[in-house]
């Protein structure tokens, strides 16, 4: 979708502000939220492309104006509510209202560490052959998904060529939507400065994006 | 997105989604969907056991051992699991050498994709609207945000992590070093300097 997410060449959001010896969280409720929002993983039985459409899916003014773990937690709020986990009468309740909803699993403080370490690859198994080769040029299609997709704005459109070859991932325009994982080739295309951001561009910088097949023309 | 430091300055905006929060575990406990054990767990593995010292170990190795580079460039991810570190927010690494004609710098424009087993969880500054919107249009002015300048003849690459492929920079080993150990190295290495918004830390940093 075209919205509050995709930032990249948006002007007006001042300089970056780095905080000297950052801590990792800076408050209490954002440890809670961050571990709220990974042990559900495992109950709530989504995947990382829905929980990313979850977070980004809202108007921009507020996707801007939320902090990060604000964003996280409504997410989670929304993704629990759409499978009748935990309505938002109970959370304003602060206890549950109705049964509890049968999961398939939780996640258990043992299994843990194994689960962290296993984490989700993406790769798959496939017997399609890519379409590209590294040093191809590409064109990313101008399209204007209103649903989850990873193709950014600043290089619809534009000319890149191919550098890598990454294998075969699951797609997140689909599984974002639970229509299943349906892997595609997945490619680093590299674009030129000047080509992206026109005469003004910086000539000594090239940008790549990982870019799914679908995503691209021959060119 | 607005800066979650700034919370301090709203109070009241503070409380309320810390209300919520302890709500939202409250019901989620009680429904049985979450063990809070484990949720002490994770927050305990990310604040304290992984975090940019497990990157700054791989980038020593990568400077003092050869072949060690050789597979970190040529295969990431099973080079870093022999190194320990794996999994979560890491299932494909991909590691970018610095040079000195080339310049490597990491962002994620769409939300705040970050290797996590190396780096642990991103700074504020990665996951906020300044860093993603101005890192792919005027990367040699997000530099000097971090008071950083290279030659203009360098040439700068930027990585947009659009997928879940993770970008590890391999900065430029510091001058003065030779016979350095490992462990002496890894003090030189800066988490931004594995991003690519900072270069490591020189020798006399450190004496």
């Amino acid at each position: 979708m075209n919205g509050g997410q995709d930032l990249g060449g948006a002007h007006g959001h001042g300089p970056v502000t780095p905080e000297p010896n950052e801590p990792v969280f800076h408050a209490e409720w954002e440890k809670r939220a961050f571990a709220l929002t990974l042990a559900m993983g495992a109950p709530g039985g989504w995947n990382i492309d829905m929980s990313r459409f979850a977070r980004e899916n809202r108007p921009p003014g507020e996707y801007l104006s939320m902090t990060y773990y604000q964003i996280w937690l409504a997410g989670l709020e929304k993704l629990m509510s759409e499978r009748g986990l935990v309505s938002p009468e109970e959370v304003a309740a602060g206890h549950p209202i109705g049964a509890a909803k049968p999961v398939p699993r939780t996640l258990s403080a043992a299994d843990v560490a194994k689960v962290l370490y296993r984490g989700g690859p993406t790769e798959r198994e496939t017997n399609k052959a890519a379409r590209f080769a590294v040093g191809d040029r590409v064109r990313a299609k101008n399209m204007h998904s209103v649903t989850h997709t990873r193709l950014p704005r600043y290089v619809r459109g534009h000319v890149g060529t191919i550098e890598r070859v990454l294998g075969c991932h699951v797609f997140p325009d689909s599984n974002s939507l639970g229509l299943g994982e349906n892997p595609q080739w997945l490619y680093t295309v590299r674009f030129d400065g000047r080509e992206l951001w026109g005469a003004d561009g910086d000539p000594s910088v090239k940008v790549s994006v990982d870019a799914w097949e679908p995503y691209l023309d021959p060119a | 997105m607005a800066h979650d430091h700034d919370d301090h300055d709203h109070g009241s905006e503070l409380s309320e989604t810390e209300i919520r929060v302890r709500a939202l575990e409250s019901v989620l406990t009680e429904k049985g969907y979450v063990d809070p054990a484990a949720l002490d767990l994770l927050i305990e593995t990310y604040e304290k056991k992984v975090g940019p010292h497990n990157g700054a170990r791989v980038i020593a190795k990568a400077w003092n051992d050869p072949d060690f580079r050789s597979r970190l460039l040529e295969d990431a991810t099973p080079a870093i699991a022999s190194v320990g570190y794996a999994g979560r927010q890491g299932e494909h690494i991909v590691a970018l050498e610095n040079t000195r004609k080339l310049h490597n710098m990491v962002v994620c424009t769409l939300c705040s994709c970050y290797p996590w087993p190396v780096l642990g969880l991103p700074p504020v500054w990665y996951k906020s609207a300044p860093y993603r919107s101005k890192a792919v249009i005027d990367p040699r002015g997000v530099l000097k945000d971090f008071g950083v300048e290279l030659p203009a003849e360098t040439e700068i690459r930027i990585w947009d992590s659009t997928a879940e492929i993770r970008y590890l920079v391999v900065p430029q080993r510091p001058a003065g070093t030779e016979g350095w150990s490992e462990e002496r190295l890894a003090s030189l290495v800066t988490r931004d300097s594995m991003i690519g918004t900072g270069l490591p830390k020189s020798p006399a940093d450190v004496q």
